[in-house]
């Protein structure tokens, strides 16, 4: 998207007053709970009224093994997730842009789309029907003599990645459909024509091409996994240790603000830092990805 | 038939009830330019799409040097394109984008660097290496894109219409520099377009199609002075198309009448004697002698007085729209001495031409 330059007569008025709502959204529901929440993040746990600040929740975090841990736990999980995504996103995108049109391409979209219509939580709720140990899977591969007894394939790892990957695919095909479109067919037809083969023709051209939006793919997938809450708590069971957990432990279980508020920051700024890395690794600038 | 000859063997495609390339066959002898030209939807695209092997035919053979490529997939045929919008992979830098087909077979690093500097040179830009291809201007970028294929050898070059979107200066003298490269390597241009001047200027041998079938396969000079078809001769140059009945048909010349009764000596005929049905008449603007006294045309068999209804000037192609009495309209070319160039509209001038310069054709071909 490119910003028009606003020469008219009383453009900036115009300007502002577009761009309040948003930024009055912004102000009050992200910006000034994130400034309480940081306030209260250095608040020291006690009984007494009189508040002490200092870094002892952020402490925590480091000090206690099953915090990190789960943290750490929750990020492989979903670079995992943002892989997958990625392998499964990207032919099924370059299907939709490129070998399909007109009608077909319509009703592909909208398959892609379809499953969002429903809540999360329903979603979720279905898998656990598939999965479940009396579920429709379980039963189906009994009753073609697979196994013999009823088998449990929820409250797993690989579970959770299967609801997190169903969960955000969309969000990677949606840009990648976008950067696909705006590919030209002769640069592809010329990388075979000058003797490359598919694999050098995704590699050398399609991917290169299609860099921005799948950076930005892997972002939005990366960043709904990681704050995802109700999949992984659903599929993985009680003992999912999934750090948006945590949180909530913090803040409702144990009525612990000031760590809870810790423990919301650090997510915020670990899962910033994975980004950062992974746009330096992939030597891509924020501004391309967003755009 | 020499090592790297192209034949085509009664080529054909067919889509749904369309038959876009209908039993197309010719020879393409090795080096030389040879270009298809046809209006857009004749077919020509399809045909190159089949010679690179994006699209495979129905029916038909295309052979080089006496060997079927057909089953051969586009990475592997000994045939390169370029693109109508070029397709430089914009990701990469100027010596990469020609690297890229040598890559492609495992050459050494050593090795692909000299060849790509070499080929750079060949093509005039010897420093464009490190660019990327954003830097470059339209006439570099269409260098570039021929240097990338060109330096693979390439049995056969195709080039589909790569001048379409250059503006018309610099149309002009990419026409002349891509005549004297291929001049120079050696290697066999096959050429796409829509444009006969760029067919006419550049190529030893042009093929005419239209609606998915040739009309004729000849040089510049045949094309435009003896075509076969009543399409080629309309097509290939300007004329003026008078549409005709027959008067009379004896084995040296044919009288015609135009519509509005105008009377036409043709002995360029192509016409069978048995025919009696319409006819369609041409006359190049520059066969048609005007002058202002009757005298000066006096020897011609076709001589009609007329009255000037507009002038084009466009200097050495400067051309004259006459009114005839009868009411036809005849675009006649202006003498490049700029005798005529007081001519006034309105003005009453007298013009000729030899019937050899009447081409007719029966009227069912067009």
């Amino acid at each position: 998207m490119q910003l028009l330059r606003i020469e008219a007569p009383g453009g900036k008025l115009t300007f502002l007053l577009l761009v309040a709502p948003a930024a009055l959204w912004l102000t009050a529901l992200i910006i000034a709970p994130h400034i309480q929440l940081f306030i209260i993040s250095f608040h020291e746990p006690s009984t007494s009224n009189a508040v002490a600040t200092g870094l002892s929740n952020y402490r925590e975090f480091f000090v206690e093994p099953l915090y990190w841990r789960t943290f750490a736990r929750t990020a492989i999980i979903s670079i995992i997730t943002t892989i997958l995504a990625v392998i499964i996103g990207l032919p099924v995108s370059y299907y939709i842009a490129k070998l399909t049109r007109g009608y077909r391409k319509s009703v592909l979209f909208v398959a892609c789309l379809l499953p969002f219509w429903v809540s999360e939580l329903v979603r979720t709720l279905g898998w656990m029907i598939l999965l479940r140990e009396t579920g429709v899977v379980s039963n189906l591969l009994q009753v073609l003599g697979f196994v013999n007894h009823p088998v449990e394939l929820l409250y797993n790892d690989a579970t959770i990645i299967v609801g997190l990957v169903y969960t955000s695919i969309l969000f990677m095909v949606v840009p990648l459909v976008n950067a696909f479109d705006s590919l030209d067919d002769s640069l592809v037809e010329a990388g075979y024509d000058l003797g490359g083969n598919i694999f050098s023709v995704t590699w050398d051209i399609i991917i290169p091409h299609a860099m921005p939006g799948l950076m930005s793919g892997c972002i939005v997938v990366f960043m709904l996994s990681l704050g995802n809450y109700a999949t992984p708590t659903l599929l993985g069971g009680k003992n999912s240790l999934w750090f948006t957990e945590q949180i909530y432990a913090q803040f409702i279980t144990r009525f612990n603000w000031e760590q809870g508020a810790a423990f919301g920051f650090l997510l915020l700024i670990l899962s910033s830092a994975i980004i950062w890395l992974a746009l330096r690794i992939t030597r891509q600038r924020l501004v391309d990805v967003v755009r | 038939m020499a090592e790297s000859d192209l034949s085509i063997i009664n080529l054909t495609k067919t889509y749904d009830r369309l038959t876009a390339v209908d039993r197309v066959s010719f020879t393409v002898p090795q080096g030389s330019f040879f270009s298809i030209l046809g209006p857009s939807g004749c077919g020509k695209t399809t045909l190159l799409r089949m010679l690179a092997g994006f699209i495979s035919p129905d029916s038909g053979d295309i052979c080089i040097g006496g060997t079927s490529v057909l089953n051969l997939p586009p990475n592997r045929r000994p045939i390169n394109m370029v693109f109508q919008h070029l397709a430089l992979f914009p990701n990469m830098t100027v010596a990469e984008n020609v690297a890229y087909g040598l890559r492609r077979r495992g050459l050494d690093k050593a090795e692909i660097a000299q060849r790509v500097q070499k080929m750079l040179a060949r093509v005039s830009l010897p420093d464009a290496g490190p660019k990327q291809i954003d830097q470059l201007s339209g006439g570099q970028k269409q260098r570039i894109a021929i240097a990338r294929c060109l330096v693979l050898e390439p049995a056969l070059l195709l080039l589909d219409e790569p001048l379409g979107a250059l503006d018309l200066k610099l149309r002009e003298h990419m026409k002349i520099e891509l005549k004297q490269l291929q001049a120079e390597i050696g290697t066999t241009f096959v050429y796409i377009t829509h444009d006969q001047s760029e067919a006419l200027v550049m190529s030893d041998h042009v093929a005419v199609m239209n609606r998915g079938r040739l009309e004729q396969i000849g040089t510049p000079q045949e094309l435009y002075y003896k075509p076969k078809s009543a399409f080629v001769a309309g097509f290939v140059g300007v004329s003026n198309r008078l549409n005709c009945r027959i008067v009379s048909h004896n084995n040296a010349e044919l009288i015609l009448e135009t519509q509005q009764g105008l009377n036409l000596h043709s002995s360029a005929i192509k016409i069978d004697k048995t025919y009696t049905g319409s006819a369609v008449a041409y006359v190049r603007p520059e066969a048609i002698l005007i002058a202002r006294d009757h005298a000066a045309v006096s020897s011609f068999s076709n001589q009609i007085e007329a009255k000037i209804g507009s002038i084009l000037f466009d200097g050495a192609n400067s051309s004259a729209i006459l009114n005839l009495p009868q009411g036809e309209s005849l675009m006649v070319a202006l003498p490049q001495d700029g005798r005529m160039s007081m001519l006034q509209v309105g003005e009453t001038v007298h013009i000729g031409w030899h019937p050899e310069a009447t081409l007719c054709f029966p009227e069912n071909t067009v």
